[in-house]
């Protein structure tokens, strides 16, 4: 087989995994050397975008999508027709180094289907990263997809050559991967990434001694871990899931947890649901993610057990908001910092902003417009020096019909597109 | 008014607007204006004409100001050092020193909005640069590239020392309109702008490239505004692949419909049947619930505990849990200790007081003697219980329904060890223990009426001191503390 065709076959096979990340791992560049080429540090760099809007930092490939899991979902289950390919490892170290030199990649995200069995297929995998790293001094991002029934040693060694390491937990509940993927199992998933924190804060406190630098080993996945899981695709509701990664965060201490609307793949198989969730849904719940992770909201706060499922129509922050009118409004000019990041329409950078500027002066409507607050999302919850909002207002029952912003152009056009292919317009 | 005609680069426009400073010059009588570039040494004559004599101390600056005003001098408004020799102004001589603090102010407004767009324009050049390979790699020289790009801004300086590192064991230029930037493995090289035409036309690996970037692209997620709101079409023309966007959008729609419609898998689904080297997903035996194993008695056997409580679901928490910690020890041990719950070492370790509260009993059992090895060391409830705050996992209590329905194990394991003396560590494993109402302020100590052991000793749990704060009161209890254990293996 072809090498391009390879390519073909086994960038398809991978492209369902949303995690693209290419930032948080330490700072290293090629500067003052005389072999290898990369680096890394600050902020990841997304070398492109493809139409489905999502950025494409690193090489993302299957060294396989031969497998011999049968997880439903999967496009590269065992009892899918999608053809097969199998890269050889000097084949995914040479495209890696080459795309990299010419500035189409941050580095590389290597999974792979289990042949044989985990630790074959884990030792092919290491084996890449191994060769990048020590042969080729590469320097750039490596984010190695580790299989929780891998042996600790070969996982210990993905962590010293990889910056990033992952286990997708796939679905939140184990009802679900009994019925979905009927070989993974939640608490063995969920045991190895304990043991990756593990290591990596062992790792952390190893690099604060002090040894001289030299005698330091490489750092272990300096970028952390991060899983993900796939949404619509079982009837968990949303409030599972955000539980779901509420433990990953706390227990295992994961950087990110990427959320992946299920979509209809080829060679489908019959016990899935035929419609894809909106991707509004996931959307939703990567903003909820976000306010779990930085404005302190709990899980209870954004899906409360009456309302499990988020609101697609408006954003949870908002939806908590409305859910939650007796504690506003908040003035801005006093509120603690806490408050403040629960007004809809200011985010975090807005609170920083206020909590300076009001030291020296005191905040009116405009001054909030210039900061490039949204007024009309916030305006019912806050005051100001100029504004104190009705309590009417606040109570109306029609705030909410007032604040959900009308149905976006995109998606009106995307169900346009699908009409117009189901009916062999265009 | 005076004219004031620099060469357009940050270090020439500091070095003017800082003896303007100095000589107090208002902005309002100074008109700045672009000069050639690469000509530094024709302004210096001018300046030092010009300038009136630059006495006193120079102005000090806000370092936030500084770093803006590097990256507002790449922008390609004319207006830029006009504004920047405003704010500095009123930053040195006009009283305002927290004036960068303050974002709502229209000239730094307007600052930061320039320097914004100078920053995305770096950030794209450092992911849109494409480079060609010109030539490769021999005895006396290394592998050649050649990119191609074309900024908004005056950049090319300024990010240059990002792709030197990044590529510094290959030749390269990256050529533009204004300014050209080329590396040797030693030093950066800056000349001329050149035309497109300059510019290598092709690579081979491109093709390599435009498959890899059709074939990640899921068609059944089109999102074009994303697309489009992070690689605007001013770039396409310069990337490889963008040809492509056309082609893959359109038949995005059909592509989707055809997944759809098409009949699910003809291969039957076939996980009933594992293959080789899949390990098997754990098939006890025998699992009971925490009651039921209680009620065989004598019969139970060590394996039949283990495995049943590592599967237990009588309650909610081992949802949040990582896995049962049951107790560790001999099972013919003489003496045990019971805490209350694990924490979050205990959670992934799966062996119980192994964190901090687990260092500070070991502490203490080696003071009074005891060998650890030696105890059944464990648990009332047997899976973590927590909240989490930020990135950390607190502890809470378990309710009494929670130890109520875990109480079953704890008392199992009694059962199996028959430890003469075991030693309740806080009020949790007291109350589960010796009885509800167990208040540890008034009966810690002995507690004859306990059947469960020859000897039933409470005392407080080790989390305890380290919540507490050092002091002789803290040395006090501690030594409480320890004596108790004694007193208790007596």
């Amino acid at each position: 087989m072809q090498l391009k065709t390879k390519l073909e076959i086994l960038a398809d096979a991978a492209k369902y995994d949303a995690s693209c990340a290419s930032s948080g791992s330490v700072r290293r560049h090629s500067g003052g050397t005389t072999k290898g080429v990369g680096s890394t540090g600050g902020a990841g760099i997304c070398h492109s975008y493809a139409p489905d809007g999502r950025c494409i930092s690193l090489l993302k490939v299957l060294l396989t999508n031969a497998c011999i899991y049968d997880c439903h979902y999967c496009v590269n289950r065992r009892s899918s027709d999608v053809r097969r390919a199998q890269f050889t490892v000097e084949e995914v170290v040479s495209l890696t180094l080459e795309f990299y030199k010419r500035n189409y990649i941050e580095g590389l995200f290597l999974s792979s289907g289990i042949i044989r069995n985990p630790d074959h297929t884990m030792e092919r995998v290491v084996e890449v990263a191994r060769q990048l790293r020590v042969d080729h001094a590469f320097r750039g991002y490596i984010h190695l997809k580790t299989i929780p029934e891998a042996s600790q040693a070969l996982i210990d060694q993905a962590g010293e050559y990889a910056d990033r390491i992952s286990i997708n937990i796939e679905l939140p509940t184990q009802q679900s991967l009994d019925r979905l993927a009927p070989e993974k199992n939640l608490n063995r998933t969920q045991q190895a990434m304990g043991g990756i924190r593990q290591r990596i804060e062992a790792d952390g406190e190893r690099q604060r001694s002090r040894v001289p630098e030299s005698a330091k080993p490489r750092p272990f996945a300096p970028a952390g871990q991060s899983s993900q899981m796939i949404v619509g695709a079982d009837e968990a509701p949303d409030r599972q899931l955000l539980e779901r990664a509420d433990v990953l965060y706390g227990a295992y201490r994961l950087k990110r947890v990427y959320y992946s609307a299920f979509s209809p793949i080829p060679s489908t198989s019959p016990i899935l649901p035929v419609q894809q969730p909106p991707l509004i849904r996931e959307h939703r719940l990567y903003q909820s993610d976000w306010l779990m992770r930085f404005y302190g909201y709990t899980v209870d706060e954004i899906a409360p057990s009456d309302h499990p499922q988020l609101a697609l129509d408006i954003d949870p922050k908002l939806a908590w908001a409305l859910r939650s009118r007796d504690v506003f409004p908040v003035d801005v000019n006093r509120g603690s910092r806490e408050w403040l990041l629960r007004v809809p329409g200011i985010g975090v950078r807005s609170v920083e902003r206020i909590l300076k500027i009001r030291r020296w002066s005191s905040l009116r409507l405009e001054d909030l417009r210039k900061l490039g607050i949204s007024l009309k999302q916030c305006l019912p919850f806050i005051i100001t020096v100029d504004h104190h909002p009705h309590r009417l207002g606040l109570d109306s029952d029609r705030l909410r019909e007032r604040l959900a912003p009308k149905p976006t152009q995109m998606e009106f056009a995307f169900a346009q597109a699908k009409e117009a292919a189901r009916t062999g317009e265009q | 008014m005076q004219t004031v005609a620099i060469e357009p680069r940050y270090d020439a426009w500091r070095a003017r607007a800082r003896s303007l400073l100095v000589a107090a010059v208002p902005p309002d009588s100074v008109l700045w204006e672009d000069g050639e570039r690469g000509n530094a040494s024709l302004f210096e004559d001018i300046e030092s004409d010009a300038l009136p004599a630059a006495s006193g101390k120079p102005p000090r600056i806000p370092r936030a100001f500084m770093e803006l005003a590097e990256l507002v001098s790449c922008h390609r408004t004319d207006e830029k050092w006009g504004l920047l020799y405003r704010v500095a102004w009123r930053l040195t001589h006009g009283d305002e020193r927290q004036l960068m603090q303050v974002r709502v102010d229209a000239d730094v407004r307007k600052l930061e909005g320039w320097a914004a767009a100078v920053r995305r324009d770096r950030h794209k050049m450092k992911a849109f640069v494409r480079f060609r390979k010109v030539g490769e790699a021999s005895a006396n020289r290394r592998e050649q590239f050649v990119a191609w790009f074309e900024p908004e801004h005056a950049i090319v300086e300024l990010t240059a020392p990002f792709f030197a590192k990044r590529f510094a064991n290959m030749d390269w230029s990256i050529l533009t309109p204004l300014q050209c930037a080329h590396w040797d493995g030693a030093t950066l090289r800056f000349t001329e702008g050149v035309p497109r035409a300059e510019a290598p036309q092709e690579d081979a690996l491109e093709e390599y490239w435009r498959s890899y970037y059709a074939h990640i692209f899921n068609p059944a997620r089109l999102k074009l505004d994303a697309m489009q709101s992070e690689m605007p079409k001013k770039y396409w023309k310069n990337l490889p692949e963008a040809p492509l966007i056309a082609e893959l959008t359109s038949k995005a729609a059909n592509r989707v419909a055809t997944m759809v419609e098409a009949p699910t898998s003809r291969r039957a689904h076939v996980s009933a049947r594992l293959p080789a080297g899949v390990p098997p997903t754990e098939s006890p035996v025998s699992v009971l619930a925490p009651v039921d194993a209680l009620q065989c008695g004598e019969d139970l056997s060590w394996e039949v505990l283990r495995t049943s409580a590592r599967h237990c679901q009588a309650c909610p928490l081992h949802e949040r849990a990582t896995q049962t910690v049951l107790g560790t020890g001999p099972e013919d041990a003489e003496i045990m200790l019971v805490g209350e719950q694990p924490g979050d070492a205990e959670d992934l370790a799966g062996a119980p007081f192994v964190g901090s509260a687990g260092a500070l009993l070991d502490g203490a059992l080696t003071d009074i003697g005891l060998d650890r090895d030696a105890l059944y060391i464990t648990n009332t409830v047997k899976h973590f219980k927590w909240r989490r705050e930020r990135k950390r996992r607190l502890h809470q209590t378990p309710t009494a329904q929670e130890v109520h329905v875990c109480r079953p194990w704890v008392l199992a394991e009694i059962m199996k060890v028959r430890p003469r003396v075991l030693i309740c560590l806080g009020a949790t494993a007291a109350k589960a223990l010796i009885h509800p109402k167990f208040a540890m302020a008034q009966q810690r100590g002995p507690c004859p009426d306990c059947q469960l052991a020859e000897r039933v000793w409470a005392t407080w749990h080790p989390a305890y001191f380290l919540r507490m704060p050092g002091g002789q009161a803290r040395d006090r209890q501690l030594a409480l503390w320890k004596a108790d254990l004694t007193n208790a293996i007596a």
